[in-house]
């Protein structure tokens, strides 16, 4: 041992240490994230968790959240497109490298606020949002001089959906629309296509994948949207009660309820992940 | 592939035999100090039991009292999965005859008892001012069925049907806007002023005083809601959680519970 070298010595080490450091610290994270899910499938007979999918509250549900995740998505893509690009466009001049103007830095903060509510806490997006649209929110006057009761309504959840998933779509987009080749562009450009041109059939198909990826995101987001409804819309079966509110709600009287409803969510969620991979790879 | 494999099953396997003896580290961890008293309180207790902890750190010196509020489902399914408590006050007794059931308190007994009633925002007091007002509210927000206040308000529907009229009670079950999930939910939406009324406990329509107003609803079509208190069988203090519970069954903790508007319960 005394015979060999010091830095000999020190590669033998490494080729036992350094495997056994990365096994070690992956293999906690690891099982952080594999033993809750195996923990959801495993911890109940499939013929009870069968039997938790007939809760009356089960259906209701689930057909409120497909149709509300549907709307908020195509909301957001409607939206949240044009604004992407107009973001991406202004803040990355095609021909100005280097000169970052006053208008550019404004779009930057457009941008930051835009994606501020994936930092918000849920119950603060709730907040804020009666704050907003509520009785005696900033809108609520004139709302009500309107005829229009947001809170409680179909449309709240909507909105609450919107309202946290819009931001996970939008950093997708701004990332994609800013990748394009700025010759691209330009060779677009000069070659005559129209600015809607240039977005429909140059910018979209070639930031197809991402857009895809962002749309994925933001609608598992939507899915799981529960606070901010459930301070905004309120908790009322068939009209606002979305499915993980219907699980929050079970979980009150009948656990293997929840924990159906808690698989079903995990298994769209998963169906998701695996497209976007798919998606991404391609 | 196959290296992938070794290294997945090579990994979680000395992450399990590390995280194994973390893991008791853990459950020692999580046993109270000597002097400490655990207490898992319903929602509706919180203040009334502020007070009460307060006063028995005085009367007790050295011994600190922690409280966890929370709805009493909420609590009893935290006992169910193993968690260390030495007295559990329940909102009703459905849960804490749960807990008898199982083995895992002893001894429940009821302490007060408390009745739902009306809240108002404060905007609609002037027109809205008894039960048989209660339509003139565009949205009602209530319990959801399975949280003990929104069993008590499908009772009292069920007697408002009986004893008022099928049509009253229809019409105002059509104006309930959202079943929240506890208690003090249904009190928020009021205060916030997004709901007209709410029903709530009398304790929690006094806790928000002058934000909101309170209607009774008439003896005929009410409830009560029967507090029972208990010991854990696990408690780590047993003797410290019998000497809170005679506090509060003495006639000084009477006092505190009456003045946070629990009511002693009938035939006593």
């Amino acid at each position: 041992m005394s015979a060999a070298p010091p830095a000999a010595r020190r590669r033998a080490f490494l080729a036992i240490a350094w495997p056994g450091a990365i096994g070690l610290l992956s293999g906690l994270l690891l099982l952080l994230a594999a033993l809750p899910i195996a923990g959801l499938l495993f911890s109940a007979p499939p013929r009870q968790l069968l039997a938790g999918l007939s809760d009356p509250l089960v259906l209701p549900a689930l057909r409120l959240t497909v149709f509300t995740t549907t709307v908020s998505l195509l909301v957001i893509l409607a939206c949240g497109t044009p604004l992407a690009w107009v973001i991406a466009r202004r803040t990355i001049q095609v021909g100005q490298v280097g000169r970052v103007g006053q208008a550019s830095r404004t779009w930057r903060v457009l941008e930051t606020l835009v994606e501020l509510p994936v930092v918000l806490p849920p119950a603060v997006a709730g907040v804020a949002l009666l704050l907003a649209f509520g009785r005696r929110g900033l809108l609520g006057p004139g709302l009500a001089a309107a005829g229009i009761g947001l809170p409680f309504t179909r449309a709240a959840v909507v909105v609450a959906q919107t309202f946290v998933a819009a931001p996970f779509y939008l950093q997708a987009a701004i990332a994609a629309f800013r990748r394009l080749d700025p010759d691209l562009i330009l060779v677009a450009r000069t070659l005559g296509a129209s600015p809607p041109r240039l977005l429909f059939t140059v910018a979209i198909p070639i930031s197809w994948p991402s857009l895809a990826g962002g749309a994925a995101m933001s609608w598992a987001r939507a899915l799981g949207e529960f606070g901010a409804t459930l301070m905004f819309a309120g908790n009322m079966s068939g009209r606002t009660q979305t499915l993980p509110l219907a699980i929050y709600t079970a979980l009150a009287s009948d656990l293997r309820t929840a924990q159906s409803l808690s698989i079903l969510l995990v298994a769209v969620a998963f169906a998701l992940l695996v497209a976007i991979r798919a998606g991404a790879r391609r | 592939m196959l290296r992938t494999t070794t290294f997945l099953s090579a990994s979680l396997l000395t992450a399990t035999l590390v995280a194994a003896p973390f893991g008791l580290g853990v459950a020692v961890a999580a046993k109270p100090p000597a002097g400490e008293l655990v207490v898992f309180e319903a929602a509706s207790l919180k203040e009334a039991f502020a007070t009460l902890a307060a006063r028995f750190e005085q009367d007790h010196a050295g011994t600190h009292v922690v409280t966890n509020t929370a709805g009493s489902h909420e609590l009893r399914a935290q006992l169910e999965h193993g968690a260390v408590a030495d007295v559990f006050a329940s909102a009703d007794q459905r849960h804490m005859n749960a807990l008898a059931t199982e083995g895992l308190v002893v001894g429940p007994a009821l302490f007060a008892c408390n009745e739902p009633v009306v809240v108002v925002r404060s905007g609609l007091a002037a027109s809205l001012k008894t039960f048989v007002d209660l339509p003139r509210a565009e949205r009602i927000v209530v319990g959801a069925p399975e949280v003990p206040i929104g069993a008590y308000t499908v009772q009292i529907w069920q007697k408002v049907a009986a004893k008022v009229g099928a049509d009253f009670a229809a019409r105002l079950q059509a104006k309930v806007v959202s079943h929240e999930l506890n208690v003090r939910q249904v009190l928020a939406k009021v205060v916030l002023g997004e709901a007209d009324a709410g029903i709530v406990y009398r304790s929690d329509a006094i806790s928000a005083k002058g934000k909101v107003a309170l209607v009774e609803i008439p003896q005929e079509l009410n409830v009560t809601a029967a507090y029972p208190i208990a010991v854990l069988k696990a408690a780590p203090s047993p003797d410290l959680a019998r000497a809170f519970i005679d506090l509060v069954h003495s006639p000084a903790g009477a006092t505190v519970l009456r003045e946070a508007g629990f009511v002693p319960c009938p035939g006593r």
